[in-house]
């Protein structure tokens, strides 16, 4: 080494930095670690924030079901790497093949991973997937702007299989489908009446605050009040942590029938849209998470047709 | 001559120094505001910032195609047109109005193509500009992505519909809300021409004039005003008239 002038031993080092950061950032790691919620059941619970650089996307849950037909994964996660993550953590707790991957809907979160499994096993509701055909660029587009790096490769992969509702056996697992809508035009549940655990997508928030770009409030209320009378042991929610009880129902169907009061009110007291912005939230919702922005981004997607109400009725003009 | 040297070299200095402290002066803190300084106003003008000019936005714009604002100059006597403009926008200028009978304010939503502050600019009957604004920041696109509108047929049956409704207010006089089907497409998006908003009269059933509205590019598609009238002003019917770029009429009565 002493033989090379100091110079080039300095660039040798700066080449030897650069490789290292390049490779670190070619392999991001979410450090995705499942946790047994039940018998063949894990899940892996994402943070309750926004998406960023420093999260990668990983705000969401997934999980699987070890059956002894495979491994049936439930959502594939926000990126292709999240995706090759989750299979190799699948790996490290089976040597079954994944024969099933359930994408519950086509927000980008729960769909981008789905690079990383054999085409053939992605399976989601017809509306699902010409969601994922029609929006599924854009969303991916975005995903690069809002999380950088981690999407490194990610390209949305729309499932072929169509799934309807109703049961399913997979194995030793006697699994339910239940086709519901509300959250976006197609939100799938999936019951595993083996287990009683309830794996309720994004029809179900716990701690955090819902998003609502594709959401229909009243349908997706009445899908809470459907996932309320359906009995289970464990729920997993779309985000926020696995609970043992309805409580994330309750609390999500609150912050909906609210949002929805909310919006009607101020769309008939004819409130410009910066006035419900500057509105107070209620104390009993203060304490979830994001919930400023996810006001802020509600309001934005969803005032503008209370408006549209407000104003129209019997008095437009011919 | 070095005595004229030096001279021109102080005088330099002195108006690099003297620029500095303009754009030292705007609240915002715009490395744009003295282009916008020279763009929007006469050099004549007198140009103050002036807090009692208050522009409303979220701090944060996800939707950069429909962002909303709130421009309220009623703290100010005697206000005569109010401009609303975006330093870093393709298309600065964002709507421009006179409030002839109506209150100085007025509620909107816009494009955005970045991060940019927003601010209304207010001429008073002395002449003076006052000018107030805010930050929003947001990922942006909004002034090149084509209208929703334009890639259907349906707004054509329905453009320049009006739908309107006068609420009373509960601090006296009245307010309007109207909103307009109309693509608005900014020009900027491949292939699809300028098509927005031009003028729009805001009059009493007398027919006397309220508001005046010049629209630009910028205003975002089936664009909403918030209007408020005065008690001294509130009509038993209103009326709105105008135009777009392209010569189609709007007319409607606003019934309450």
């Amino acid at each position: 080494m002493n033989a090379l002038p100091r110079s080039a031993r300095a660039l040798i080092a700066l080449f030897a930095l650069g490789w290292t950061l390049l490779l670190a950032a070619a392999d991001r790691d979410y450090g995705l670690s499942p946790v047994r919620i039940a018998d063949d059941t894990w899940a892996l619970v994402g943070r309750s924030e926004d998406f960023s650089l420093s999260n990668g996307g990983n705000i969401v849950n997934t999980a699987f079901i070890v059956t002894r037909d495979g491994v049936v994964v439930i959502d594939s996660g926000p990126s292709r790497v999240y995706g090759e993550q989750l299979k190799r953590a699948i790996a490290r707790i089976t040597d079954k093949p994944v024969s099933l991957v359930l994408n519950t809907h086509h927000h980008p979160d729960h769909f981008l991973g789905n690079q990383a499994f054999a085409p053939e096993t992605l399976a989601a509701l017809p509306a699902t997937i010409k969601g994922i055909h029609s929006e599924g660029g854009s969303f991916n587009e975005n995903m690069y702007r809002l999380a950088g790096d981690w999407m490194a490769g990610t390209e949305p992969v729309a499932p072929t299989r169509q799934l309807a509702a109703g049961p399913l056996a997979m194995g030793d697992h006697r699994l339910e489908l239940i086709a519901l809508d509300g959250h976006t035009e197609a939100d799938l549940v999936i019951l595993d009446r083996s287990t009683g655990v309830l794996f309720a997508g994004d029809l179900v928030f716990n701690g955090r605050t819902p998003t609502t770009p594709h959401a229909d409030l009243p349908r997706w209320q009445a899908a809470l009040d459907r996932l309320e009378k359906t009995p289970f042991t464990t729920l997993v929610p779309g985000h926020g942590p696995v609970a043992g009880d309805a409580g994330p129902i309750r609390q999500t169907r609150a912050w909906l029938a609210w949002l929805d009061r909310q919006l009607r009110q101020a769309a008939e007291d004819g409130l410009d849209m910066t006035e419900v912005l500057a509105q107070p939230l209620p104390a009993e919702f203060r304490g979830l998470a994001v919930v400023n922005a996810e006001y802020r981004r509600s309001v934005g997607q969803l005032y503008p047709a209370y408006e549209q109400r407000a104003l129209s009725g019997e008095r437009r003009k011919p | 001559m070095i005595k004229t040297a030096l001279v021109a070299l102080l005088l330099a200095c002195t108006t690099i120094v003297g620029q500095a402290a303009e754009r030292g002066t705007d609240p915002l803190d715009s490395p744009r505001w003295s282009d916008m300084r020279k763009e929007m106003f006469p050099a004549s003008a007198k140009v103050v910032f002036d807090e009692r000019v208050k522009v409303t936005a979220p701090l944060t714009a996800e939707n950069a195609m429909n962002v909303p604002v709130s421009v309220d100059a009623s703290a100010l006597p005697g206000v005569r047109e109010v401009l609303v403009f975006a330093d870093f926008n393709p298309i600065v200028r964002i709507v421009r109005f006179e409030p002839t009978g109506a209150q100085p304010s007025l509620g909107f939503r816009i494009k955005l193509q970045q991060s940019t502050p927003v601010r209304a600019a207010v001429r008073t009957s002395d002449g003076s500009w006052h000018v107030g604004g805010t930050w929003v920041n947001t990922a942006g696109g909004g002034c090149t992505l084509p209208s929703t509108g334009s890639a259907s047929p349906e707004w054509q049956k329905r453009l320049g519909e009006v739908s309107s409704r006068v609420w009373a207010r509960k601090e006296g006089g009245e307010r309007i809300r109207l909103r307009i089907i109309h693509p608005i497409d900014t020009g900027l998006a491949a292939g699809i021409p300028a098509f927005f908003l031009q003028d729009l009269d805001l009059t009493d059933d007398k027919g006397k004039a309220l508001m005046h509205i010049e629209g630009f590019e910028p205003i975002a598609e089936n664009p909403v005003f918030t209007v408020d009238i005065p008690v001294a002003r509130a009509s038993a019917g209103y009326r709105v008239s105008g135009r777009d770029n392209n010569g189609n009429a709007i007319s409607a009565v606003i019934d309450k």
